[in-house]
């Protein structure tokens, strides 16, 4: 098929699901003419759209949606706005100036010039292999995205009697839905001694359906040559350890994991962008441009979010920044580095500016209680309870920075009582 | 059924075999008892065509070891399969291992084999600089090499069958009987007639030899972890890194795949159970504890995915092939390490063995050497990707991300026999990379079952017993009261 497409854009986004499409809108609010979202499925929307249970947009649109119905709403106003949507479409490559690869079952291959590229390629889940759990290679060992999809998309369980191993919330959310489709969930096991999920995903998926959930607790071997049988469980000790004295077995014919995502950036690792350790996603300044200049990042390639909401609106910004940048307008730069210090595991954008107000996301390292949250000595806020699961946003006025002109910024917390 | 000859085990081995068999003008037959070829201990093997210098000249081993080594230049550009000449390198961590280097040294050289030379720590760091620097010497063989096992069994296999050799794969053989010159073999769905048996059933070797009471030999299956790593580590050594050997195994090794990301092991475990293919936490910590000795940045946090494989290990610890104490059955069996390296010479051998016992062998005018391979995505330049597209749009779509798998090499692994996500896999690399199927597991299930029209729940991970997903609960009940 010949392509409609043109081959300059000021805004080029990797990536159609909730980052990728707020930051078309927000590129499009901030004065960008031409725009593209490239997205490597069949429908934009990403994750959101196998997310068929309700509970998105309680912030950003302040009423209760499911994963398509947030979606469709991006889709239906990008659309509205004129912006230009291919799927079935992969970024094969972004060059140092801007020159973007694409591979397309419909239109073939193009390349586009972009003034600015937006990064919202999203992440995947960490796999078996991660963590490298003992035993058989059998069927019936699969992320619980992945079962998600094969439920809610393709009409089709992953098995009958399931075990979920780890607590994040697509495993609750799996956990919820399996039950509710007839299948027995025998348990969730979490290695760490508190939840990864959301508290009202735990209380939503697990406790209203009688659904227990083990703390330090590990898959010590994968039962079963063709398809999972059985697995051993074993407790764990206060370094994560398996004590292999005190296993037992649980019978199943399926394990689900929800260890973790891991942010989607070969495309960033390819441009060589400067990337952060602790979120996995490129550094980016308080625009979120990260190190090659007009190369922006947002959403779930950055750093793993919870809520949908925060991506949105993350996003919305990465798009606004991106076409400024994209119309020649430049901000002043970043003069002050943000930097993690106690108790915080990561923290995003690792560089502010005092010319405006600043959005800071973070997470603690492990759960805390009754704490004091201060940036520098101008800042501080109090926290009943802090959790890994749960990211902390925060909003600067400039008075709070304008006093550290080229100064390292640490943001630290500083628990009363631990958990 | 009627066949001249029979192979029992499609392996590398069998496949070879059947290759170079077809040569001739012969009925032949493969017989493999799993779903697919190459997908017992062919398909967990470490992918190293050996250098030549490994295996003393007075064993079988030792002999068809160089001589195959040879032979996969040739091979790879035939039958269109991925293949390296990477070379290797031998480490001497300690002062006793320097006298080792300089045996294997020499007996490479009374082999023939060609441009060993040992190296200085001063010429290692500048070769391989993320090495440790305690390594004292080490030799280099440049003959050394990376391949997909499993790509070459199934090159091997199509080119077989292009030249009329009929493979039955989820053929397990149940029973073997003689009647004067011919053997009947029963498999579960038929009965094979013919006037050779070929036993290449590698780990199951004696227990296929045993039904017709031609087991003189019996196989211990070793088994040995491998942990496959991100594509972050490519490159972090460019050549295969061998220490120095224990009695029983090569070591651990740091292998640059032929695909590039870099796989650590095999650890070396005599094990009872024929199907114990897994690993374990003890795997794990020696093959990374090992490797961190010569390669102090490879860390465990980086493994994708791990498997474990079985060898064929003989009591006499090198290969058996010969004719049997029953007229007409030969054995290729104890076929452990360099079993991959020496498969094509094994093949040659065998033929000249069946000659010897008076099989007539006439060569066909029309064998044909070569087959049309997959073409692959991740491999072409931008020419070639867009020349790709043109003739096939199929080339546009990407299906495996993490690997840059098209759905047209998809297609075409279907079309040439793949039935499951691991023949899909194994052909063409989907799901393999570091999401390990997360994205891409549905959509190759769909194309799966378009192509090859088996419903979605009756596709496997690598045959029967393995399905991926069951039917919804609802759907069941409509189906019941339909």
């Amino acid at each position: 098929m010949k392509s409609p497409l043109r081959k300059k854009y000021d805004v080029v986004i990797v990536g159609g699901g909730p980052a990728g499409l707020a930051a078309a809108l927000g590129a499009r609010q901030a004065g960008a003419e031409r725009i593209l979202v490239v997205d490597r499925e069949i429908e934009a929307g990403g994750i959101l759209n196998q997310c068929i249970h309700s509970g998105f947009g309680l912030h950003y649109f302040k009423e209760e949606l499911t994963g398509p119905e947030y979606a469709e709403r991006f889709v239906r106003s990008a659309l509205a706005d004129s912006i230009e949507i291919i799927t079935d479409s992969y970024v094969l490559d972004i060059s140092t100036d801007l020159q973007l690869e694409v591979v397309s079952g419909r239109y073939g291959y193009l390349q586009f010039k972009a003034r600015a590229v937006v990064l919202a390629m999203g992440c995947r889940e960490r796999t078996r292999g991660a963590i490298r759990t003992p035993g058989f290679r059998p069927a019936g060992v699969m992320t619980a995205g992945l079962a998600q999809k094969m439920v809610n998309m393709k009409g089709l369980l992953p098995g009958r009697r399931v075990a979920i191993l780890g607590s994040g919330d697509i495993g609750l959310i799996m956990a919820r839905r399996l039950v509710l489709e007839g299948c027995e969930v025998v348990g969730v096991y979490e290695l760490q001694p508190y939840s990864n999920g959301l508290t009202r995903n735990l209380v939503q998926c697990l406790d209203d359906f009688d659904i227990p959930l083990h703390l330090s607790t590990t898959v010590a071997f994968i039962h079963g040559r063709d398809r999972v049988e059985r697995l051993t469980l074993a407790p764990v000790d206060m370094k994560c350890n398996p004590d292999l004295s005190r296993t037992r077995d649980v019978a199943c014919d399926t394990l689900l994991l929800s260890i973790g995502l891991i942010p989607e950036n070969e495309l960033s690792t390819r441009l060589r962008l400067r990337m952060d350790p602790a979120t996995g996603g490129p550094q980016v300044a308080s625009n979120l441009e990260t190190s090659l200049p007009g190369v922006f990042a947002c959403g779930n390639v950055l750093h793993v979010h919870d809520l949908v909401d925060f991506v949105s609106e993350e996003s919305l910004r990465a798009g606004r920044f991106a076409a400024e940048v994209a119309r020649g307008l430049r901000r002043p730069g970043d003069n002050i580095s943000l930097q993690a210090g106690e108790n915080i595991a990561s923290c995003v954008p690792q560089s502010l500016s005092p010319d405006r107000e600043q959005v800071v996301y973070l997470r603690v390292k492990r759960p805390l209680k009754n704490c004091l949250l201060t940036i520098g000595d101008r800042y501080e806020k109090s926290f009943r309870v802090m959790i890994p699961s749960e990211m902390i946003r925060l909003t600067l006025a400039p008075e709070v920075l304008d006093r550290y002109f080229g100064d390292n910024l640490r943001i630290d917390i500083w628990p009363q009582e631990r958990v | 059924m009627r066949y001249d000859v029979i192979i029992v085990g499609g392996g590398v081995v069998g496949c070879a075999l059947a290759r170079e068999l077809s040569r001739y003008q012969l009925r032949l037959a493969l017989l493999e008892k799993e779903v697919e070829v190459g997908f017992g201990t062919s398909k967990t093997n470490s992918g190293i065509i050996h250098s030549g210098h490994h295996a003393p000249a007075d064993t079988l081993k030792g002999q068809l070891e160089w001589a195959g080594n040879q032979r996969w230049d040739d091979l790879a550009r035939e039958l269109k399969f991925g293949f390296s000449r990477i070379g290797e390198l031998m480490l001497a961590q300690q002062s006793a291992d320097l006298a080792y280097l300089l045996k294997l040294k020499a007996q490479g050289e009374e082999k023939g084999v060609t441009g060993l030379e040992l190296w200085s720590p001063k010429k290692i760091q500048k070769e391989e600089p993320n090495l440790s620097h305690n390594i004292l010497q080490a030799l280099h063989a440049p003959t050394a090499a990376v391949v997909n096992p499993y790509e070459a069994c199934f090159g091997f296999i199509a080119c077989a069958q292009q030249n009329g050799v009929e493979l039955f794969c989820g053929a397990p053989v149940l029973e073997i009987s003689q009647a004067g010159e011919s053997f009947s073999i029963q498999t579960p769905q038929h009965k094979f007639h013919c006037r050779i048996i070929i036993n290449a059933a590698g780990i199951y070797a004696d227990r296929i030899a045993a039904l017709i009471g031609a087991a003189d030999f019996t196989i211990h299956p070793r088994k040995g972890e491998e942990y496959l790593l991100d594509r972050r580590l490519q490159g972090i050594v460019t050549r295969l890194i061998f220490p120095v050997p224990s009695a029983t195994s090569k070591g651990v090794l740091i292998i640059p795949t032929v695909d590039g990301p870099i796989m650590v092991g095999p650890t070396a475990e005599d094990v009872a159970d024929r199907e114990d293919l897994t690993t374990s936490f003890s795997g794990a910590d020696k093959v990374f504890a090992t490797v961190r000795q010569y390669c102090p940045a490879i860390s465990e946090r980086d493994t994708i995915t791990e498997f474990a494989g079985l060898r064929a290990v003989a009591e006499s610890n090198d290969f058996i092939i010969s004719p049997s104490p029953v007229k007409g059955f030969f054995n290729v069996a104890g076929i452990q390490s360099p079993g991959l390296t020496a498969a094509p010479a094994i093949a040659t051998y065998v033929t000249e063995m069946l000659r010897c016992e008076g099989l007539a062998l006439s060569e066909k005018t029309a064998w044909k050497a070569e087959i049309d391979g997959p073409s692959r995505f991740a491999r072409m330049s931008v020419a070639e990707r867009k020349a790709a597209i043109r003739s096939d749009p199929a080339f546009g779509r990407i299906i495996c991300r993490c690997e840059s798998v098209t759905e047209a090499e998809v297609r075409y692994a279907i079309c040439h026999g793949a039935r499951t996500l691991d023949g899909v896999k194994f052909r063409v690399r989907a799901g393999m990379g570091r999401c390990q199927g997360g994205f891409c597991t549905t959509r190759i299930m769909d194309l799966l079952s378009q192509t090859a029209g088996t419903p979605l729940t009756e596709i496997s991970k690598r045959g029967r017993g393995s399905e991926i997903c069951y039917p919804r609960q609802d759907s069941l009940t409509a189906g019941e009261e339909g």
